[in-house]
């Protein structure tokens, strides 16, 4: 009985991946009555671009950036509240906000924290005497100033997978190592929390790695991928030339690359669970 | 090789007070056995002793040194855990060198990457390496050594275990119900490699259990908990055949002993189920319980028996059980037979009897009283029979 399975796989899936895979190779543009066959055409402008090449590093210095940051900060969060006493659940609840809350609305919020003359930011580099930035407006600041939105968002996500993992880790392991001898926080942290976390850890990587990779709202929103390009990510690139350009073919070539990428992502998760990382 | 007193140890949870002030002074190289019905403390008792768990109120001493507030590692006593608390990601070698590796290295020498330049490294690891090697040899492990631990069975992962406290040559050994996990036959073969263990390695063993069959047969003594407290401290003999409370009677041993409702007199005559004993006691007159062990029952028709109705039989090869239901007592009264005598049938009447030195009597607070044959009462009962 795999027939049921397969038939949805393929409807939900497969289906649809075919499709952009083949509007790829085709000069079709949204609306437009007719297309034809160019082959890959559409790949070759694609790697003659500036922007796409501007657009896909900038996607790997946000997934660079953002992916170690949020799950350094969800471990040392989740690890935090672990070891703490009564204000658990309360602390939990705060952390997970803000990936409860729409992007598309912290946006606006972040807009207003942000902002050159008004921003809470800003108002607080004042108090110390800094000079303040134009961060969004800024182009050797944008791209940063969204990574910090990025790992405040994704940081609350990370900290509930990890705490779920601290949880399953038999306490008979902790009782082990303090009679073994391992007297430091640290010490018990490399012999028993990080390996045992081990399978945790690398479903962190891959999950913010792919969100990151799928970073949109927050670009549309607050920059535009500007100025000058300067914060133009894959997805958003994708976004101008299929829904402004109408340019369907195009830029169903870069969700092809963009694709890629992700399979590739997946493919080092699946690697890792198989060998390297040991499933207690 | 250490002496490890306990004095007045007190822990209370949440205000529910889990020890009750114990007291026990556990000799060098003795193997003791904790034991007591779940919910007892004994486990408590044990991490207190590790120093995993501090106590409410009262202190531990190891060879006459007082080690409240002393680190698990530093009170040198090693543990074994009922789940084994073996680390999963190492391999065999890896974590029976772990307690070595966490004296003999420097903080630095364990950093990751830049330890392995630490310049005395080298020497250390080579001398781990000679001790883990010894170890698994006496244990027979060296054909596992580059396992991991899910790779092995219960027995393997039992002795990797034991493998971990013992390589580093601690004062005393703590063992948190190490055999409950595995399967019946492989812990009776564990009993015996632990028993001769301890002859081997002449320690201390403390050994926590539930499994009176693990007590009776390995340790030199016993101290059966039962809500708290120690009620009996003794060798397994004296435990099985003199209990001093009837939690400790109905506790140790296997089926449990019978109980039966009995009545001190004004005169000091014990009756039970109505008919007299020819024991008297000194204890104050009242409500009683006449205990009998099962192997202690005696079956046949004689003055003074018990009729009751067989109400089902236990053939287990080398013995058998026969449960007999009596008026006014709830539970069947068990009775030991050779099963090469023939047994009753089911639903069939039967006498049940018992001698005067089998009686185990114990009064309404649960406290053991001293029964004995009157001289001059026995003489006076044979006139009046006679």
């Amino acid at each position: 009985m795999v027939a049921p399975a397969f038939i949805l796989m393929f409807l939900l899936l497969l289906g649809p991946l075919l499709g952009v895979i083949a509007l790829s190779f085709t000069d079709y543009q949204l609306g437009s009555p007719s297309f034809s066959w160019i082959g890959l055409s559409n790949y070759q402008d694609m790697f003659g671009d500036r922007v796409f090449w501007l657009s896909l590093r900038n996607t790997l210095t946000y997934v660079a950036i953002v992916v170690p940051a949020a799950v350094a900060l969800g471990l040392a969060v989740a690890l935090l509240i672990e070891s703490g006493g009564s204000l658990r659940t309360w602390y939990r609840t705060i952390y997970f906000l803000p990936v409860m809350a729409t992007l598309i609305a912290m946006s606006i919020v972040w807009e207003f924290m942000l902002h050159p003359q008004f921003g809470l930011i800003n108002g607080l580099l004042h108090g110390i005497g800094l000079e303040g930035f134009s961060w969004l407006q800024d182009r050797r600041t944008a791209l940063y100033a969204l990574c910090v939105i990025g790992i405040w968002q994704a940081l609350g996500f990370n900290m509930v997978l990890f705490l779920a993992g601290l949880v399953s880790i038999p306490r008979q392991l902790y009782d082990a190592a303090e009679i073994d001898g391992a007297h430091s926080a640290w010490a018990r942290f490399r012999l028993v929390t990080w390996p045992m976390l081990g399978p945790t850890t690398v479903f962190v990587v891959v999950i913010t790695g792919i969100r990151s990779f799928q970073v949109f709202d927050t670009v549309h929103v607050l920059t535009k991928g500007g100025p000058s390009k300067s914060s133009e990510v894959l997805i958003h690139t994708m976004y101008i030339e299929s829904f402004e350009f109408f340019r369907s073919g195009y830029g169903a070539a870069l969700t092809v690359v963009f694709l890629a990428f992700v399979l590739l992502l997946t493919l080092v998760k699946s690697a890792l669970a198989n060998r390297g990382v040991h499933y207690a | 090789m250490a002496k490890i007193e306990l004095n007045g140890i007190r822990k209370t949870f949440d205000q529910t007070a889990i020890l009750k002030g114990i007291d026990l002074a556990i000799e060098d190289g003795e193997f003791i056995a904790l034991i007591g019905p779940s919910g007892c403390g004994k486990s408590t008792l044990l991490r207190i002793i590790a120093g995993l768990e501090p106590q409410s109120s009262g202190e531990v001493r190891i060879d006459g040194v007082q080690v409240d507030g002393i680190r698990p590692s530093a009170r040198n006593l090693a543990m074994v855990f009922q789940s084994y608390a073996l680390y999963p990601h190492l391999s065999v070698f890896d974590n029976i060198a772990v307690p070595l590796r966490m004296r003999r290295h420097s903080a630095l020498a364990r950093m990751p990457l830049i330890g392995r330049l630490h310049p005395e490294r080298g020497r250390t690891e080579r001398g781990i390496r000679e001790d883990v090697e010894r170890v698994a040899a006496q244990l027979e492990l060296a054909a596992l050594l580059k396992r991991k631990p899910g790779q092995l069975s219960g027995g393997q992962r039992q002795r990797v275990a034991v493998g971990r406290a013992i390589v580093r040559q601690p004062l005393g050994f703590l063992f948190d119900e190490p055999l409950s996990n595995l399967d019946a036959k492989l812990r009776v073969h564990m009993r015996a490699e632990l028993a001769q263990l301890h002859r081997q390695l002449k320690a201390t063993f403390v050994y926590v259990t539930h499994d009176q069959a693990e007590a009776m047969t390995m340790s030199s003594r016993i101290a059966v908990m039962i809500e708290g407290n120690v009620v009996q401290i003794g060798t397994p003999a004296e435990v099985y055949e003199n209990p001093r409370d009837i939690r400790v009677a109905e506790f140790v041993g296997s089926p449990k002993i019978n109980a039966m409702p009995g009545v001190i007199r004004e005169d000091r005559g014990l009756e039970v189920l109505g008919r007299q004993l020819r024991l008297g006691t000194a204890a104050a007159a009242g409500r009683c319980t006449v205990c009998v062990r099962p192997e202690r029952m005696e079956i046949g028709p004689g003055p003074g028996t018990i009729a009751g109705i067989v109400t089902h039989l236990e053939h287990l090869g080398a013995e058998a059980f026969i449960h007999v239901k009596v008026d006014r007592i709830d539970l069947p009264l068990l009775a030991r037979v050779s099963p090469d005598q023939q047994l009753p049938e089911i639903g069939s009447a039967i006498h049940l009897g018992f001698s005067d030195n089998a009686v185990r009597a114990f009064d309404a607070a649960g406290k053991r009283i001293d029964v004995a044959v009157p001289a001059r009462s026995e003489r006076v009962r044979e006139k009046a029979l006679g």
